[in-house]
């Protein structure tokens, strides 16, 4: 046999085994996919849509399970997360990338990357212990002063509820989704910023058209940040309150898709019961699924536009 | 001199405060979680705390030793698995171009995407449900699982800055890719990789949920992987939500204790290893 040949043998191998490892991922993705889908076909041969939008969960007596209240709380907590936390994020942003002395941006950014770096866990500890107490002492009493003959302002308040939650998860995004509207707008080429620097702009005006110009990687990495707060857990299970039901008010508890997992996956039994818990985790999986798609679609779109421009 | 009294100039002054605004707003929450926890957990620390086990809730004295070695184990068998699969994994995708590699790529994005807590479930699902009681292997699976994609893609990212030099000299020497590229690619490049273990280390530490679901807790010391296993993220949240107001203490000293371990970690490895990484 000829030397090279088994030098060609050893690459081989090595390129197989190396592709094999990195198809990993693939599996696991879909391995993913599968164990919910059919750890969740009992429920969904069930209750089928009514699983959705059936607002009655009760493993002791009845065995119905419908998750319309979990789908609220989610959607509901991560909407206030983004209001609130995005535009506090892409002003950090396009301080980091456009207004800040260059010196002070990587100290700046790194004490914005540490807030990514607290675990969850810790957040809720804060949560329960501050940042709860410090909204019912202070900051819902004056809410419902100017705003309480709006519904979802109104009744009594404990600090632990579906807005708390929210507040929490606008923290809790705001790292991600200004690290990454950081990168869109120091992708946008500098040609732009000169040209609006050149007829008189201000700094503010040319960073205004940087915006504009990058857009679409902002929606991408406000999606992002969406899909975090989408399946926040822990900060989430304990500052919520953990109530299946719809609220009317926002200071009322709730509950979260990700929270009910977390809290009945060891009380369950049943098969009925498991396979309920599935199809929560099932739903949560293909909502995040769709969004961080989307998201890192948006992302990869913006960036490689900018790319093109600046090679003309 | 700018006119100040001018209107697009006093505008420019206004949205730039904005923005500084923004950043004193964004980073009031981490000032107060690091004020917090290192004031409320000083009284609790001390060297009982982290090398005796858990007291009787109510009574005085006790530590959560087996939760910081619980956490040690737990981690430490994460890595072990996860971390060559990610390296391996990310030499595929920066040596072999290809279809593979671009599925890949975006697989990998998708599963850093995911919610933690549906890798939890895919473990519990699986593993937990198989054994029929909660284990700490499980939990390590699941943290390796989380890993996975981030060592793979901070390799890849740091072989790509590899010069293609360093490899067209190695083969012309003969020696063939698969040595090339774990001799001198890995080689050259591995300060890249370890920043891509080290930020996987400090990504799954924290993590909660998933163990959760796969590892439960325990009050005692760690006997087997096949075991259920106490960690820290797990104490401060049974701590945080019990009642009694002495295990509330233990929980800040907890979280004090795995936060200056994350946040080191991540200031180190900005630092150390310069600017480039993202969340």
């Amino acid at each position: 046999m000829k030397p090279w040949a088994a030098l060609g043998r050893g690459d081989r191998l090595f390129k197989l085994v190396t592709a094999v490892v990195s198809a990993i991922t693939l599996a696991l993705v879909a391995g993913i996919a599968y164990m919910l889908y059919e750890g969740s076909t009992l429920s969904i041969q069930r209750f089928g849509l009514g699983f959705v939008i059936g607002k009655v969960w009760d493993p002791a007596v009845s065995m119905v399970f419908g998750a319309l209240p979990l789908i609220w709380g989610t959607l509901v907590t991560s909407a206030i997360a983004l209001v609130l936390g995005v535009p506090v994020s892409l002003g950090v942003g396009l301080l980091l990338s456009e207004f800040a002395p260059r010196r002070a941006r990587f100290p700046l950014s790194l004490l914005v990357e540490l807030l990514a770096a607290v675990p969850s866990v810790v957040y809720g500890l804060w949560g329960i212990f501050v940042l709860a107490p410090a909204l019912r002492d202070f900051v819902y009493p004056a809410l419902q002063a100017a705003l309480g003959f709006l519904p979802f302002f109104s009744g009594s308040y404990s600090g632990l509820g579906v807005l708390t939650a929210g507040i929490i998860l606008a923290v809790m995004i705001v790292p991600t989704v200004s690290a990454v509207s950081r990168e869109v707008f120091s992708a946008v080429p500098n040609a732009q910023r000169e040209a609006y620097f050149a007829i008189g702009a201000t700094r503010w005006e040319a960073a205004r058209h940087v915006f504009s110009y990058a857009r679409s990687g902002i929606l991408g990495a406000v999606t992002l940040g969406l899909g975090r707060a989408l399946g926040e857990t822990m900060a989430v299970t304990m500052v919520i309150g953990n109530r299946f039901e719809i609220p009317s008010s926002l200071f009322q508890p709730g509950y979260t898709m990700a929270a009910l997992i977390a809290n009945e996956f060891n009380e369950a039994t049943e098969p009925l019961y498991i396979s309920s818990i599935m199809e929560v985790g099932l739903l949560l999986f293909a909502v995040t699924l769709f969004v961080s798609v989307i998201a890192r679609l948006l992302v990869r779109r913006s960036m490689k536009l900018f790319r093109g421009v600046a090679n003309e | 001199m700018k006119d100040i009294t001018n209107k697009r100039y006093l505008k420019d002054r206004i949205y730039i405060s904005f923005c500084y605004g923004a950043l004193a707003i964004a980073l009031v929450p981490l000032l107060s979680i690091l004020f917090v926890t290192t004031s409320k957990a000083l009284p609790v620390l001390n060297a009982q705390f982290v090398t005796q086990l858990p007291a009787a809730a109510g009574s005085s004295g006790g530590g959560i030793a087996n939760a910081i070695q619980g956490t040690a184990i737990m981690v430490g068998v994460a890595s072990v698995v996860g971390i060559p699969i990610g390296v391996l994994s990310g030499v595929y995708l920066s040596e072999y171009g290809g279809r593979l590699s671009d599925l890949v790529r975006f697989f990998n994005e998708v599963l850093t995407g995911f919610p933690s807590i549906v890798v939890g479930l895919f473990v519990w699902g699986t593993i937990v449900m198989a054994l029929h009681h909660f284990a700490a292997i499980a939990g390590s699976i699941a943290l390796s699982i989380l890993m996975i994609p981030v060592v793979s893609r901070t390799t890849e990212e740091s072989l790509k800055l590899v010069p293609k030099s360093l490899r067209e000299a190695s083969l012309a020497l003969g020696i063939p890719k698969w040595r090339t590229t774990l001799s001198i690619v890995l080689s050259v490049g591995r300060s890249g990789v370890m920043t891509g273990a080290i930020l996987a280390v400090s990504r799954v530490a924290g993590e909660t949920a998933p163990i959760l679901l796969t590892s439960l807790s325990s009050s005692f010391w760690f006997s087997s992987l096949d075991q259920p296993v106490a960690t820290l993220p797990i104490t401060i949240y049974y701590y945080a939500i019990s009642p009694f107001v002495d295990l509330q203490n233990k929980a800040w000293g907890a979280a004090f204790l795995l936060i200056a371990f994350l946040l080191g970690m991540s200031i180190t490895v900005r630092i150390a290893f310069g600017r480039r990484t993202s969340a």
